[in-house]
């Protein structure tokens, strides 16, 4: 039932971009042969979908690879074999989820991604699964940061942890971390101020964050999100890279896919650094946000 | 900010000015090499394919093969293709012809607006100008509230109402209040909003229609991929774009949005973002960005950063010193922190011809803690050590490395470091700079 839902949610997601650009992929394999044309043509499409040079080719190199060996002729069977190979890439069983209660989850990534909003949304998510939530307001940067993760703690219904503007982030951390005791707290879920991620100092920070964290109670365990922006271009490789030297990222959410953005650039990261995607943003609503299902999305993308 | 495209391509053009006579081959796999480069850039595909057309096109024509320096050739004809495609000469705000002129700014969501707008505020002032911000962004949570906040801090006003209000509404009490207060430019921020939302997009239809604005800027993230053609291409069609500002510049985003936007919409690209605080905005230079591209460095935004932070007076005695050699460890220091106030050593070596290609190397950050760690050198010694540093001694150093909370080998290091500038600033003052790259390097 559950899955279902998910399902649905992920082909709302994809339906836009499905009508427009996916329908292009699905109409290469319309025609009656397989030819130079056809490669060609997917590699534009790839490339326009933000997929990246690299990806791009390797992934058309196995395609053809396994048309030549399994002695495909039916441009039919070829679309199978794409799906088969975007579902590898996409590794659908390496999800980092499922770990237990209480946890930490660290939101981070560049400005403008959408992390506030990401965090409301799995607030909520968390929320309707029966779980206490606590968020801890450590953008203490950003002006009026605080009082935007305030507003949203407000609408969803849970607490929020904050100091003043330009206090410091592993303080919030540490109070937020000491209050979830005294609460029963399942998942704190932080905040963090949006940093380009070659400013080594923001980094730095970023990593000790972490550190407090990990002092204050080593055995809760931390997943650490990395928020990416569906419109981003190759440049979210070397965000991905960056976050994961200075705090491990464990998975992805992929925010803005409601516009015509792809997104496609998850698919050079989940192949050059087999980071999973765990979830997808869909829109502004506070229920906009799906677990992502790589079988489900490329199924939905591609049918 | 563009390091890889950069290296890239001089890879490309070392290649090439290494033969002496090019056949339609080279040219061929030069410019397959370009357009890798250009991609991953997350240049436009078709703004792309157009470029290397034409390039090979001009590149092909006799009389570039038969030059006797070919390469040279074909770097020109590259760096004026790209100079075209990045927008041609730099343009300015165009203020009305009856103040205060209106501006406002549109875009994706989380594209920088806000920060765009107090930004763009700071700068009009500094230019003379009297700005009014107007906070018509009521749907994000806090947005105005954010507006507020930096107009607090620059001390500019900021025009803001119950987010219940119509943005359009907003704007027209706006224009009352810039009356008021005798402003001659209105800053318009609006809320971010998707190119294919309909009901947003016709909601800035009338903020466009109340606010009659003389300029309708585009916020573009450098980061943004092959979506950024068709996100400029909506936007124009609704509202008619004067220009983009391009945020998110100091990053390592290859910003091949620049390339693409205004090479397919027309519009021009009018400031970059170049970092967090308020004044990090920067002209635009297509000239310059574009031999930055190609590795040619970009001299010219760099000479004018060093007139922005340094007194002409006080340059002028250090150069006295310099030339009676009586520059001590005092002067050393205060050039160390001017070069540091024109940003970091890797913006610095970004924009110094044939040393772009280093600053991959150089971690960001490195140069600040070494800076400090100079200071902190420094300081703790007294002011006799700093004038002749040669009466440093064992046990002098011994003692201001413990002042200072550094090793004596690092005091070793930074006075090794300091006459070693010594040195080269007296070759300088001779006239024997000509050497000077060679030896950074």
């Amino acid at each position: 039932m559950f899955k279902i839902f998910r399902r649905r949610k992920t082909e709302e997601a994809v339906k836009r971009s499905k009508d427009t650009w996916f329908s292009k992929i699905s109409r290469l394999f319309e025609r009656d042969t397989l030819d130079q044309d056809t490669w060609d043509q997917l590699e534009e499409l790839l490339i326009s979908a933000d997929v990246g040079l690299v990806t791009t080719e390797k992934l058309i190199h196995k395609l053809r690879r396994r048309v030549d060996k399994e002695k495909i002729t039916q441009p039919e069977q070829a679309r199978e074999v794409l799906k088969e190979e975007i579902v590898a890439i996409l590794n659908p069983d390496g999800r980092s989820t499922g770990q237990s209660y209480p946890r930490i989850v660290l939101i981070v990534g560049v400005n403008g991604s959408g992390k506030t909003t990401t965090i409301a949304k799995l607030a909520r998510s968390y929320k309707e699964d029966g779980r206490a939530v606590l968020l801890a307001a450590a953008d203490t940067f950003r002006a009026a940061a605080i009082d935007q993760l305030k507003w949203w703690g407000d609408k969803v219904g849970v607490d929020v942890i904050s100091h003043q503007a330009g206090a410091d982030p592993g303080a919030v951390v540490f109070d937020a971390i000491q209050a979830a005791k005294h609460r029963q707290i399942d998942v704190i879920i932080v905040d963090t101020a949006g940093r380009l991620h070659t400013k080594f100092n923001l980094m730095e920070e970023l990593k000790k964050v972490k550190r407090v964290a990990q002092r204050v109670d080593a055995a809760i365990p931390q997943q650490t999100l990395l928020v990416l922006d569906a419109t981003t271009g190759q440049n979210g490789l070397s965000q991905a890279r960056h976050f994961t030297e200075a705090v491990n990222v464990d998975g992805i959410v992929l925010t803005k896919l409601d516009g015509t953005a792809k997104g496609g650039i998850v698919l050079a990261i989940s192949d050059q650094m087999n980071i999973p995607i765990e979830y997808i943003g869909t829109g502004e609503q506070v229920d906009d946000l799906a677990p992502f299902e790589p079988r489900d999305f490329v199924e939905a993308v591609l049918s | 900010m563009f390091e890889l495209l950069t290296e890239k391509i001089s890879e490309v053009f070392r290649k090439l000015g290494n033969k002496g006579k090019l056949t339609e081959k080279d040219v061929d796999e030069a410019l397959r090499q370009v357009r890798l480069a250009l991609l991953e850039a997350d240049v436009n595909l078709k703004v792309v394919k157009e470029f290397t057309a034409r390039v090979r096109e001009r590149c092909l024509i006799g009389e570039v093969l038969e030059s006797l320096t070919p390469a040279q050739h074909v770097v020109k004809i590259v760096n004026e293709e790209l100079v075209a495609i990045l927008g041609g000469k730099q343009t300015h705000l165009t203020p009305a012809g009856h103040p205060p002129s209106r501006l406002m700014l549109v875009g994706l969501q989380g594209g920088g607006k806000t920060t765009t707008a107090a930004k763009l505020a700071l700068h009009l002032r500094r230019s003379g100008q009297q700005p009014l911000l107007v906070a018509a962004d009521t749907r994000r949570p806090a947005a105005i509230d954010q507006l507020k906040v930096l107009g607090k801090q620059l001390d500019i006003p900021v025009h803001a109402e119950d987010p219940k209000m119509s943005p359009a509404n907003i704007c027209n009490n706006a224009l009352k209040r810039a009356k008021e207060l005798a402003s001659s430019w209105i800053i318009v921020d609006t809320q971010g909003r998707l190119h294919i939302d309909e009901v947003l997009m016709g909601e800035m239809e009338d903020v466009k229609k109340a606010l009659q604005p003389t300029e309708v800027i585009l916020v573009v993230d450098a980061m943004t991929g092959q979506e950024a053609v068709r996100v400029a291409e909506a936007f124009n069609a609704r509202v008619g774009l004067t220009g983009l500002i391009l945020t998110k510049m100091d990053g390592d985003a290859r910003g091949g949005a620049a390339l693409s936007i205004k090479s397919v919409t027309g519009v021009p690209i009018k400031f970059m973002g170049v970092g967090e605080k308020v004044d990090a905005l920067e002209p635009y230079h297509p000239d310059r960005l574009a031999s930055r591209i190609l590795g040619m460095g970009d001299m010219l935004t760099l000479i004018e950063k060093a007139e922005a932070v340094m007194d002409e007076d006080r340059a002028k005695e250090v150069q006295k010193k310099i030339r009676t050699a009586t520059f001590n460890l005092e002067d050393f220091l205060e050039q160390l922190q001017q070069v540091k106030k024109m940003g970091t050593m890797g913006q610095i070596m970004d924009m110094i011809p044939g040393l772009s290609s280093l600053t991959k190397k150089l971690p960001e950050g490195v140069d600040e803690s070494q800076v400090k760690k100079v200071e902190a050198i420094v300081y703790s010694m007294t002011p006799q050590e700093r004038q002749h540093p040669e009466l440093i001694d064992g046990s002098r150093r011994r003692r201001i490395a413990k002042g200072s909370g550094t090793t004596p080998q690092d005091i070793n290091q930074l006075l090794n470091q300091f006459r070693q500038a010594q040195k080269l600033m007296k070759q300088l003052d001779a006239g024997k700079g000509r050497g000077l790259l060679s030896k950074l390097k």
